[in-house]
């Protein structure tokens, strides 16, 4: 590569049997002159490739002329009138080329091209095959993932799991305290919601003092577990579903196993576990602060807190709160198993292990709604 | 240079030619990486200053480091590929942010550039459908897509098998060779630092600081301390006292050596 003050435009010139050169008939030369550099109007391929053809059938000679000056701009044309010269049995000598243009042609024609598709490359009905073949693979490898961690949960018991106390107690610092902020500013938020919603309907009957019993029981029942499982969805759920990504991303997960220690004790029993104790308990501290926020409203509409807080202790059954709470314990292991269970599957690159969050937060909110669904109605047959 | 207060390496002191084959070299955990991390703007040194071609990267201008940045194509310990674009697209990424190159122009560019490396016919791969090595090759083809001047390389030949590995030093003294530029690599492979290194400079764990600084074949012959020759002569200089030998039956056919 030379630099010069002004230079010369990008041309080649095609001869056929130069006499002076000493060249026989049989060949045809390309002389590049002037500045090939990026930035200039070099040839395009198409007038490279119509001297290549012009010359088909006879040896291609390129040659540079002395104040040539290229970079790989200009590599790339050659290049590119190399591989067109191969591909159409054209024969190309490039020997009287610099002898730096002539290392990289040989560097990049050394390795043929291959010609394999991408993996990721498939047409419309294979792609549909392979989705539906996914979602069968996925629903058994749940229902495997479900068998394993109660398989592991049992070995917990009988003290065989290989599971770190230590782990249970960090994941349930991790989920339950630091996640109190944002649980109760949501409970605030939705006590007061309940209570606007009530007294509106409640006032067309002069009956507005039932609020406290439409905020507890809407709290305790159902608003307090159902909103504390998608906030710990997106915040811990998520989590747990990136930091298994990573890990097998990171060949950790490869490690743990082939240290003879089971993935499902050592890393997702904990996680599950330490979910399954602190739900419950957001619950409670939800439901609390939901009722505040029912008062506070119910404060505006001259129901004084006396009055709020007996009429809804007389509203709430302990039925009602165990319905509740177990509701709650039933989300918080749905969250950690949607979680965990997208980490595990995980792919090693980054794209996909955002993939893998996003698939454990949408899983676990549609597996929150199926299983609400499923409890109200079986506590209806109950009649809890 | 420092993380937080752990002190990495003090009183580095050396200059890299144009043209020049440099090597960063010194055990695991020396600070190789971190020097590398610091020659190229990422991280700030605690004190004193790196000058490329006299000029002081942390105290230019915004304008004046992107120029900079422009000069220099970077491979990073594991490829440092974007892993949601294909092989093509990695690579176009500097050329659409430095380049007025049209579609198909780029399109050629990208062409020769991964052919160059090696992987022509990869264009439409993601990083995670090739091997190890072929990343490695397809983040040198990215780090040459803008011809730079300067060249970085934090231990290419890491996780390569020995035939890829110098398959990857012949390719970069090549690409320098043809193109000019400089390279500075960092690396604790002695076959790369002896075949293609001009010059060097030997950083230490324990004194945390620069050991010796000049061409390898010259430190291995001349250098006054001991540490650098052995690490060049791979422990042999005092080979009776370090060398393990294995008595017992091998399970594995492993040659025991000093690790280097």
């Amino acid at each position: 590569m030379t630099t010069a003050a002004a230079p010369t435009p990008p041309t080649f010139t095609a001869s056929t049997n130069a006499a002076d050169s000493g060249i026989d008939a049989s060949t045809t030369t390309l002389c590049l002159q002037g500045a090939w550099l990026s930035g200039e109007s070099l040839p395009s391929m198409d007038e490279l490739r119509t001297a290549a053809d012009a010359a088909r059938g006879k040896k291609l000679l390129l040659r540079a002329d002395a104040n040539l000056q290229w970079d790989s701009q200009a590599m790339t044309r050659l290049f590119l009138l190399a591989r067109y010269c191969e591909e159409h049995g054209g024969a190309l000598d490039t020997t009287a080329l610099p002898e730096g243009m002539q290392k990289l042609l040989a560097v990049a024609t050394a390795v043929k091209p291959q010609n394999n598709p991408p993996p990721h490359a498939r047409s419309a009905l294979e792609k549909l095959r392979d989705s539906l073949h996914g979602a069968k693979t996925a629903a058994l490898e749940l229902v495997e993932f479900v068998g394993a961690a109660g398989i592991a949960f049992t070995r917990l018991l009988t003290g065989r799991a290989h599971t770190r106390v230590r782990d249970i107690f960090y994941f349930i610092e991790q989920c339950g305290p630091q996640a109190l902020g944002i649980v109760g500013l949501i409970s605030v938020l939705v006590g007061m919601i309940l209570a606007y919603l009530g007294s509106v309907q409640l006032r067309l009957f002069g009956a507005e003092v039932y609020v406290a019993n439409l905020v507890a029981i809407g709290m305790v029942r159902e608003m307090g577990a159902l909103m504390t499982a998608v906030i710990m969805a997106g915040r811990t759920g998520a989590a747990y579903a990136a930091q298994l990504g990573a890990m097998q991303a990171n060949e950790e997960v490869d490690a743990i196993t082939t240290l003879g220690l089971s993935p499902m004790e050592y890393l997702v029993l904990p996680r599950l576990l330490a979910l399954i104790v602190v739900m419950p308990l957001l619950c409670v501290f939800a439901n609390v602060l939901g009722l505040a926020g029912g008062a506070i409203v119910a404060a505006g509409m001259e129901i004084n807190f006396t009055q709020f807080i007996a009429q809804a202790r007389d509203a709430v059954t302990a039925g009602d709160i165990f319905a509740g709470l177990f509701k709650s314990l039933v989300f918080g292991a749905l969250i950690a198993t949607a979680g965990c269970q997208a980490g595990l599957r995980s792919g090693r690159s980054s794209a996909a292990v955002g993939q893998a969050t996003t698939q454990a937060v949408v899983n676990a909110i549609v597996y929150l709604v199926v299983a609400d669904a499923a409890l109200n109605i079986l506590y209806d047959k109950l009649g809890i | 240079m420092q993380y937080g207060a752990r002190l990495i390496q003090h009183d580095l002191n050396f200059s890299i030619h144009r043209g020049d084959v440099f090597v960063i070299m010194g055990g695991s955990g020396c600070g190789k990486s971190t020097l590398l991390k610091h020659m190229i703007g990422l991280e700030r040194p605690a004190a004193g200053e790196i000058l490329i071609n006299g000029e002081n990267f942390f105290t230019a201008t915004p304008e004046r480091q992107l120029a900079m940045r422009r000069q220099w194509g970077i491979t990073y310990q594991k490829g440092g590929l974007f892993s949601d674009l294909t092989l093509a697209e990695n690579i176009a990424v500097p050329l659409q942010q430095y380049t007025q190159l049209s579609a198909a122009e780029m399109r050629d560019v990208i062409d020769y550039k991964l052919a160059l490396v090696g992987l022509a016919g990869f264009e439409g791969f993601y990083p995670n459908e090739i091997s190890g090595g072929m990343q490695k090759r397809a983040a040198l083809a990215r780090a040459i897509a803008l011809d730079p001047e300067l060249l970085f390389f934090d231990e290419p030949s890491a996780g390569l098998d020995p035939l890829s590995s110098q398959r990857l030093d012949e390719l970069i003294v090549q690409i320098r060779e043809s193109m000019g530029g400089t390279v500075v690599i960092v690396t604790h492979e002695l076959a790369s630092i002896f075949s293609i290194a001009t010059n060097s400079v030997f950083l230490d764990a324990e004194t945390k600081t620069q050991l010796d600084y000049g061409n390898p074949h010259a430190l291995l012959a001349h250098s006054e301390h001991d540490v650098v020759r052995r690490f060049l002569a791979r422990g042999s200089t005092s080979a009776a006292a370090t060398t393990l030998s294995v008595t017992t039956p091998c399970v594995m056919d492993t040659t025991t050596r000093n690790p280097t």
